[in-house]
């Protein structure tokens, strides 16, 4: 089992360093709340208003934030395409103008539908 | 053990896959159909997409078949043995093909809900907002529906041939996500269709997560991601350890929430329930084949060697979902709720065809998946059909009765319900003859014994449905039963004649599951 | 052993016997309102073609030579999986033809009948759908060279006799006996679809021949297995103990139903079962005594029954059960019984249709009332009837020469041979026979007049007393007739094999106590009832009341499976809602604790759904590992 060995010693190095900060900032650190502060934090943006008496749940942010990641994931696989791109050959070719057909699709789905617009 | 992961890893051969793209045809057609559907919501104008959506569907839908058929007697590996096509395999895909030609009719009805098709005018309104009622009185049609379906459907295709951890994975996250949303789009009842969605959602991903779990550990076991591979390894390492245990188990945990087996089941109520009852129907047809084709390939070619350690597990879980399905189901009021444990008990019932591990249990299986499935199409599409002023009239009390104002509907639904009962002469009898059957050569004579008396409350279940639609008053306020268009009638006349035909002259599709054969290695 | 030879000559048209009644029920129930005017006589012609055909087929076969009265005939292939097969083929022989030849003949009277008694249904024309498919099954039924074709006959009867019985949907008390016969069937199916596995799995085979001929090779504990799956099988179908509950209430349905299909066809199936399956039951004393058990129980219970109903119907429901008690206790005795069995049920089926018919005819009279403390002193009113519900009567109780006396008798001979004590309780039971019969006689026939204001009996029709008339005469030649001119032992014996031995005391002083102990149950009944019968039922005392509430079946049943099922299923339901953090976290402080940590990260019951499945999956991988332990 030695090839696991570092995996644990990492695991536990990283266990560690966790709770070492967390612990280190809860002691050192000046405790001044305010408002901002007390709010559920919602990635840099407004806390979302409660759905109720009608009020929207505003979703414009997620849904770029998933279309970032969606095309953000197609670079990823041509990354090792780009390095393996001389033994794929033709085939490697073909299939990535494929992927890439496909995304884009997708892309000519959310902008006709008019999801790239902010407002 | 370190020897044989660091040989794999550190192997710098690279061969290119051959792919046979003939061989895979049906799933391309389907898949290329579903990008071809997104093109269409992106440039066609809104009037046009509907009729367009349904030539995509129906017509890849059919040409797959065709592909299908035509490969009859092929089998072989391929994409360096990612995929294995072989006979069980396309029965199983053309299965999935056809139950999805009569799914799609059931969700192109519009004849029987007055404000248009079974799904939202627009899923992302707020339910009961002004919004929601301007789109639906304007008559929008949701129809992304279609290329979602069609996205599923591919998935289908590919789960019950992927002979790859990677592939099945992939294979079942394409299957499942357009089905989580396509479960959120009910048009009546959103609330309760949106939270069905996201319960589903989140079970899904978190038996997703045991799968890939099970996947890394099988994986670490035998350095490989092929089932081929990872079977040698067990077969060349008589002394188990650990990892293979739990990563059989983790594997399992995946697929078996598929079909919804106790203790994995939960979500199947609510969803079935919440969901539009067309995408009721399909999911609860072509996922259980889809999925129960994985688990079959899974156990037979992967874990085959290994079936001493997993049978004692799959006993376990059968008894628990026959017995907990067929229970529960006696004290459900409401049809689809009712229905959808009714499907908990059928897949304990199915899985003693994966307990078997004989051909007789995999060619059983695959007979009582598609008996079932049609079965269930039906059920549920004469649900889409008794309605009152707020929509599907789903409460059993409101059944009561149906045989008096409606008796050819109440008829349909009884063959229905006896074949889910396992009656002689419908196809319910004989796929659980023919699984039972493969079980005691197995040698799990207790096992059928349990599944008989799950069988015996479930059949109290169904009785106790015939004798309220036949013999009961009907209520002060009875349903309607709507006359549906073409879609649906055809639908349902498809159900029946594959539920009587099926148990009277079972012999053709024994004959071709036989022809078949089992999994390639 | 016995030859047999494939279907040729007058038998080549065997199928058409299931064919004519199949036809009529697919013209009446799928021809729609255009058949109703003449849909009834359509259907009672499907019956009788059926019955003139097997009196030719009874002729040709008595041509032959006894051991070359087998007769398949191949139809086509049905199923065959792996190493599984079954044919859809008809066998005939000694054993079907008398079968045969019951449910044709009682089956054309009842329809003759049923013109009549249901000439006011707006659904008659469905009601003779059903009867002609009832028919239909119950030929396939006999018929069947293998087990899994008769068990499609035996749902098949099972489906007809449900659609009979909640024929009269208005009622309520018929949607609960509908539901009652169906739940009750599928407990008896669970012993069939068990059997008939275990039957394939020991023989590689469920054709009768090929079983039969290698029955001596099992073990003998499979044998008592396979033997006791279809002795529940017969339970289930013939309304044995404990099974019997639903055939009271079976009552509900018309009563030409009630004539035919409980009393003189389907629930003698399961007697038709352990008969054609003695081969099985010859190799296992375990099953076979059981079977006897069983019998002798269900012979008491329905003679209790029968005798504390006041409703008519009611009491000869537990009449038949008696009487099918009798049968079955004939047919655990084997090859010394079976002979019997089957000629009890012959002279039983003919007997006891006589009786319901009758008892019909009583009901059609007096405004389908069926309350015998409000019936008496009919005889003068519907003298056929009278006259032909006495020679029934006295064919039940065994007065001879009326047919019950030769069939019942040789019962209780056959019993005496095989145990003193099973011989007692068969002749005890005879007594209260005579007790109940004479009972049901007197109540209705004699004494005062204690009708209703509004009631004025009749008689019924010609289209009605006619058969009474034929089953009257039948009731008292049936037995002779069989027994001398028809020589049922000789007959049956290539089949189920026959064999007698001696008593130690002569048959004619076993006979003269029998008819003595009749004759004291019957002077009773006359003491009790003969002078005065109070309009409203006595309380009675512990027994009389458990009798008259059928032994608290109901509340039987409900006790034992009805609550607990319920009950398990809502705390079911209950723990799929709520109770998985408790159960899961009572296995382990570590899921406790994650259990509330993961409540305040999710809402909903999504949580605990998900916690159920990390206990199904923890299940999982326990089971796994566990199995690789020792």
């Amino acid at each position: 089992m030695n090839v696991y060995a570092p995996i644990l010693v990492l695991l536990a190095l990283g266990a560690a360093f966790a709770i070492f900060s967390v612990t280190l900032t809860s002691f050192t650190g000046p405790k001044r709340y305010n408002r901002a502060k007390r709010d559920a934090y919602e990635c840099g943006i407004d806390p979302t208003p409660q759905p109720v008496g009608g009020g929207h749940f505003p979703v414009k942010y997620y849904l770029t934030a998933m279309l970032f990641i969606v095309f953000d994931i197609e670079i990823v696989f041509l990354y090792p395409w780009a390095v393996a791109f001389d033994k794929l050959a033709l085939f490697g070719l073909i299939e990535m103008l494929i992927f890439i057909g496909t995304v884009l699709v997708v892309y000519a789905y959310v902008w006709r539908r008019r999801g790239l617009e902010w407002e | 053990m370190s020897g044989v992961l660091s040989a794999s890893v550190v192997a710098d051969t690279f061969t290119l896959p051959t792919i046979d793209y003939g061989a895979l045809a049906p799933v391309l057609i389907v898949a290329a159909a579903a990008v071809i559907g997104v093109l269409v919501e992106a440039f066609a104008p809104r009037g046009a997409r509907r009729p367009l959506q349904l030539v995509l569907v129906f017509g890849s839908l059919i040409a797959a078949f065709v592909a299908v058929v035509m490969h009859a007697g092929i089998r072989q590996l391929d994409g360096g043995g990612a995929v294995a096509i072989d006979g069980p395999g396309l029965v199983l895909q053309g299965a999935v093909l056809l139950i999805s030609i009569v799914g799609a009719m059931l969700m192109a009805e519009r004849m029987v809900d007055p404000a248009g098709d079974a799904f939202a005018a627009r899923a992302s309104t707020l339910p009961g907002s002004e919004d929601e009622r301007q789109f639906s009185s304007r008559g929008f049609l949701q129809t992304e529906i279609w290329p979602l379906m069609l996205f599923a459907v591919t998935g289908m295709l590919l789960f019950p041939i992927a002979n790859d951890l990677l592939l099945l994975f992939v294979a079942l996250e394409v299957m499942s996500l357009p089905l989580y949303l396509l479960v959120g789009m009910a048009r009546r009842r959103r609330l309760l269709s949106q939270e069905a969605a996201l319960k589903y959602f989140i079970l899904g991903s978190f038996s997703s997560a045991f799968f890939l779990f099970g996947s890394a550990l099988l994986y670490g076991y035998s350095g490989s991601i092929k089932f081929g591979k990872i079977a040698e390894a067990i077969a060349g390492n008589p002394g188990q350890n650990m990892l293979i245990l739990v990563g059989v188990g983790m594997v399992a945990v995946g697929l078996l929430f598929k079909i919804g087996a106790a203790p994995f089941h939960q979500w199947t109520p609510d969803v079935y329930q919440g969901a539009p009852t067309p995408v009721t129907a399909f999911m609860a047809a072509a996922v259980k084949v889809a999925a129960f084709g994985a688990i079959l390939r899974v156990f037979y070619v992967i874990f085959g060697g290994l079936r001493w350690d997993w049978q004692p597990m799959l006993w376990v879980i059968a008894i628990l979902t026959m017995l907990i399905g067929a229970i529960v189901a006696v004290t459900q009021t409401d049809v689809k709720r009712m229905l959808a444990y009714s499907s908990i008990a059928q897949a304990g019932f199915i899985l003693l065809g994966v307990i078997a591990a004989n051909p007789a249990g995999l060619r059983g299986a695959i007979f009582y998946l598609v008996a079932y499935a049609f079965t269930t199409l039906g059920t549920f599409a004469v649900v889409t059909l008794v309605r009152d002023s707020t929509g599907e009239a789903t409460h059993l009390s409101k059944w009561a009765g149906l045989a008096k104002t409606s008796p050819l509907t109440a008829t349909v639904f009884a063959i229905f319900l006896l074949s889910l009962a396992g009656i002689p002469l419908t196809s319910g009898f004989i796929g659980k003859f023919a699984v039972f059957t493969a079980a005691i050569e197995a040698g799990a004579m207790p096992l059928v014994i349990v599944a008989l008396f799950a069988s015996l409350i479930a059949a109290f279940v169904y009785g106790r449905v015939i004798v309220l639609m036949f013999f009961a008053d009907p209520p002060a306020d009875p349903p309607a039963v709507v006359v549906p268009s073409a879609f649906t009638t055809l639908a349902i006349a498809i159900s029946v004649a594959v539920t009587v035909v099926l148990g009277i002259i079972p012999q053709p599709f024994l004959t071709l599951l036989e022809q078949a054969g089992v999994f390639i290695r | 052993m016995e030859v047999t030879t494939a279907a040729g000559g007058a038998f080549a048209y065997l199928w058409l016997l299931i064919g004519f009644p199949l036809a009529g029920a697919a013209i009446l129930l799928f021809g729609g309102k255009r058949t109703n005017r003449w849909g009834h006589y359509v259907g009672t012609l499907a019956v009788v073609a059926s019955a003139a055909y097997a009196v030719i087929l009874l002729l040709a076969l008595m041509g032959r030579s006894p051991e070359e009265r087998t007769v398949v005939q191949h139809i086509a292939d049905w199923i065959f999986i792996n190493k599984f097969s079954a044919s859809i083929a008809l066998q005939l022989d000694q054993l079907s033809m008398v079968f045969v030849l019951l449910i044709t003949i009682v089956g054309s009277l009842i329809h003759v009948y049923s013109i009549g008694y249901m000439k006011d249904d707006p659904d008659r024309r469905r009601f003779f759908g059903f009867l002609n498919l009832f028919v239909a099954a119950m030929l396939l039924l006999v018929l069947a060279d293998n087990y899994l074709l008769l068990y499609a006959g035996w749902e098949g009867v099972g489906l007809a006799s449900f659609l009979l019985i909640g024929f009269w949907q208005h009622k309520n008390s018929a949607a609960a006996a509908a539901k009652k016969a169906f739940v009750m069937n599928r407990i008896g199916d669970v012993g069939m679809s068990l059997g008939i596995m275990l039957i394939f799995v020991t023989f590689g085979s469920v054709t009768f021949s090929t079983v039969f001929d290698q029955a001596g090779e099992a073990s003998d504990t499979t044998m008592t297995w396979i033997g006791l799956l279809l002795l529940l099988a017969a339970c289930g179908k013939s309304a044995q103990f404990p099974l019997q509950a639903w055939l009271l209430d079976a009552m509900e349905g018309p009563t030409p139903v009630s004539a035919l299909i409980h009393a003189a066809t389907m629930v003698t199936a399961g007697v038709y079962l352990i008969v054609r399956s003695g081969p099985i039951f010859d190799q296992t004393i375990v099953a076979s005594t059981v079977v006897v058990i069983i019998g002798t129980i269900t012979m008491f219970l329905g003679a209790f029954i029968g005798s504390a109903k006041d409703e008519i119907k009611k009491a000869l429901a537990g009449s038949t059960m008696s009487q099918i008690g009798y049968m079955i206790l004939a047919a655990g005795l084997g090859p010394v019984g079976y002979v019997f069995a089957i000629f009890h049920l012959l002279t039983h089926g003919v007997f006891k249709a006589n009786l319901f018919l009758g008892a019909g005819s009583v009901m059609h009279g007096m405004k389908n009332r069926e309350n015998m403390r409000r019936y008496g002193a009919l005889r003068a009113a519907m003298i056929v009837t009278w006259l032909s519900f006495m020679a029934a009567t006295f064919a039940i109780m065994g007065i001879p020469p009326f047919s019950g006396f030769w069939s019942k008798d040789d019962i209780i001979h056959a019993a005496f041979e095989h145990n003193i004590i099973i011989g007692i309780c068969a002749i005890l039971a005879a007594g209260f026979t005579g007790f109940y019969m004479t009972r049901m006689l007197v109540m209705t026939f004699f004494g005062k007049a204690r009708w209703e204001d509004d009631q004025h009996p009749h008689e019924s029709p010609p289209v009605m007393t006619i058969p009474l008339i034929i089953l009257g005469i039948g009731s008292i030649f049936t037995g002779i007739g069989l027994l001398f001119w028809g020589n049922i032992e000789t007959w049956l014996e290539p089949v189920t094999g026959f064999e007698t031995r001696e008593l130690a005391i002569p048959a004619i002083v076993l006979e003269g106590i029998t008819l003595l102990v009749v004759l004291v149950g019957a002077a009773v009944a006359i003491a009790m009832y003969r002078r005065s019968v109070a309009v409203e039922a006595p309380k009675g005392n512990v027994l009389v009341r458990a009798a008259r509430n059928s032994m608290y079946d109901d509340a039987i049943n409900d006790t034992i499976a009805v609550r607990p099922t319920y009950w398990l299923s809502r705390s079911l339901v209950w723990a799929d809602r709520s109770v998985i953090d408790g159960i899961v976290g009572g296995s382990a402080a570590f899921v406790g604790g994650l259990s509330g940590r993961m409540r305040r990260l999710q809402s909903g019951f999504a949580r605990s759904y998900a916690l159920a499945m990390l206990g199904g999956a923890i299940l999982v991988v326990v089971v796994m590992l566990l199995v690789r332990l020792p």
